[in-house]
């Protein structure tokens, strides 16, 4: 049924096909720092980086500080007219939890927090055991591709756009001074978009193969 | 991947009787339905995917129609009672002179969701019918639509940071409307839309050209 693991490992040539265009190519060893593409559609099949894992582990759990830090310290405050306001990110999904518009309120804290702080503790839990060696721990195929599938749902960078939108907004009616979690959360966007950067999925799915046998 | 030169003919996998993981891109014969290295599901396409595209994408449309007509967001400063849909919001950053603002909300949440719309759209009728545009185009256009879709829910961020931070007193007070209720679904159903769309179809009817 499924092609033999146990049949002669040694000269079994291996077939990989691009996931966008299905083009099988021969699965070959990949040198780090180059960049293998799909030979049809162009799409990039794998990319290995010297260093990669423990640079996006180290990555991962800095975002998840950062992140603990942007959700529970003053983000921004608003002072107009001797009036003045402190929002925490915790306040910004909690704008909408009157009535009708609580499930949207759920959404925000999902698609801003939720969803980035589990994609990053499922990122970390597949890497420890690659980075400091010995078997990968159980069900981390699983972690990992529930962090693959949740990546387009994970937001907090476009929040962030966000943020500055509506201080442009809000610039004119009131002055407007910033929190230190507004620093961690900028951090974090960056940290979070280097962390994807140097992550290559393919290369990790083969070192987890390996690491089982 | 391929070393051994451009010469050797592409097939693809279906083509070879074989099923490709979409998430570790190891290949299995066909029958296959676990994958061997990664445990995800294996499909040689997903199977419904363009029904689900189209529902997804007709869903995605009709919350999309409330999202424009009803307010996004009532502000109340020194009691002026104002409601604003999206289109007005971006209209009025405009007046206020504050074009760039103005212009990214605009993008975002009037030129995005339409396109995205459009080129879902085109590319499931591509996959049944035969369309202009070159699947190598196609295949560009569906990687935008894939990367960009998500930066529409910028709208729906903006409103709860207004919301939550505008609460001063008589001096200004700002609600989210309901609007971003249906504006973040029609993202969401969009974007799923998107995901059901397996890329791999597109190429398909290219196959007998190869």
């Amino acid at each position: 049924m499924t092609i033999a693991r146990e049949s002669s490992a040694a000269v079994q040539r291996r077939y990989i096909a691009c996931p966008h265009c299905d083009t099988l190519h021969v699965e070959a060893l990949i040198p780090e720092d180059y960049t293998a593409t799909c030979r049809h559609c162009g799409h990039v099949l794998a990319a290995p980086r010297r260093n990669s894992y423990a640079r996006v582990l180290s990555l991962a759990v800095t975002a998840l500080i950062l992140m603990l830090g942007a959700l529970f310290f003053p983000f921004i405050s608003l002072e107009a007219a001797g009036l003045s306001n402190r929002t925490s990110v915790v306040d910004a999904m909690l704008a909408f939890s009157d009535g009708l518009m609580l499930p949207l309120s759920i959404a925000v804290a999902l698609l801003i927090a939720l969803i980035p702080a589990a994609r990053l503790c499922a990122i970390a839990y597949t890497l420890v055991p690659l980075v400091f060696g010995g078997r990968p721990y159980r069900h981390a195929e699983t972690a990992f591709r529930m962090a693959e599938r949740l990546r387009p749902w994970s937001m907090a960078e476009i929040f962030i756009v966000g943020v500055a939108v509506a201080l442009v907004k809000v610039s004119g009616l009131a002055s407007v001074s910033f929190g230190p979690a507004f620093w961690a959360f900028a951090a974090l966007v960056i940290v979070t978009v280097l962390q994807d950067n140097a992550m290559c999925r393919y290369t990790i799915w083969k070192s987890l193969e390996n690491q089982r046998r | 991947m391929e070393i051994s030169g451009k010469s050797t003919p592409l097939r693809t996998a279906r083509q070879a009787g074989l099923v490709a993981c979409q998430h570790c891109y190891l290949v299995h014969e066909t029958g296959a339905v676990r994958c061997q290295r990664c445990g995800g599901k294996l499909a040689s396409r997903m199977p419904g995917s363009l029904q689900r595209v189209w529902a997804w994408l007709f869903a995605g449309l009709i919350v999309y129609v409330p999202a424009n007509v009803y307010p996004m967001l009532i502000t109340d400063t020194l009691g002026q009672h104002e409601e604003n849909t999206i289109v007005g919001g971006a209209v009025e950053l405009f007046n206020h002179g504050s074009y760039g603002i103005a212009a990214v909300v605009f993008v975002a949440s009037v030129m995005i969701p339409i396109s995205k719309f459009l080129a879902i759209g085109y590319l499931a009728l591509g996959v049944r019918s035969t369309v202009a545009m070159h699947p190598h185009r196609r295949h560009q256009l569906y990687e935008i639509v894939e990367f960009i879709g998500r930066w529409s829910m910028i709208d729906v961020f903006v409103v709860a940071i207004l919301a939550a931070l505008v609460q001063l007193g008589n001096v200004a007070i700002v609600h989210p409307g309901i609007a971003a209720v249906s504006f973040a679904l029609s993202v969401a159903f969009t974007m799923l839309s998107a995901q059901s769309l397996d890329p791999r179809l597109i190429w398909d009817a290219d196959e007998e050209i190869r």
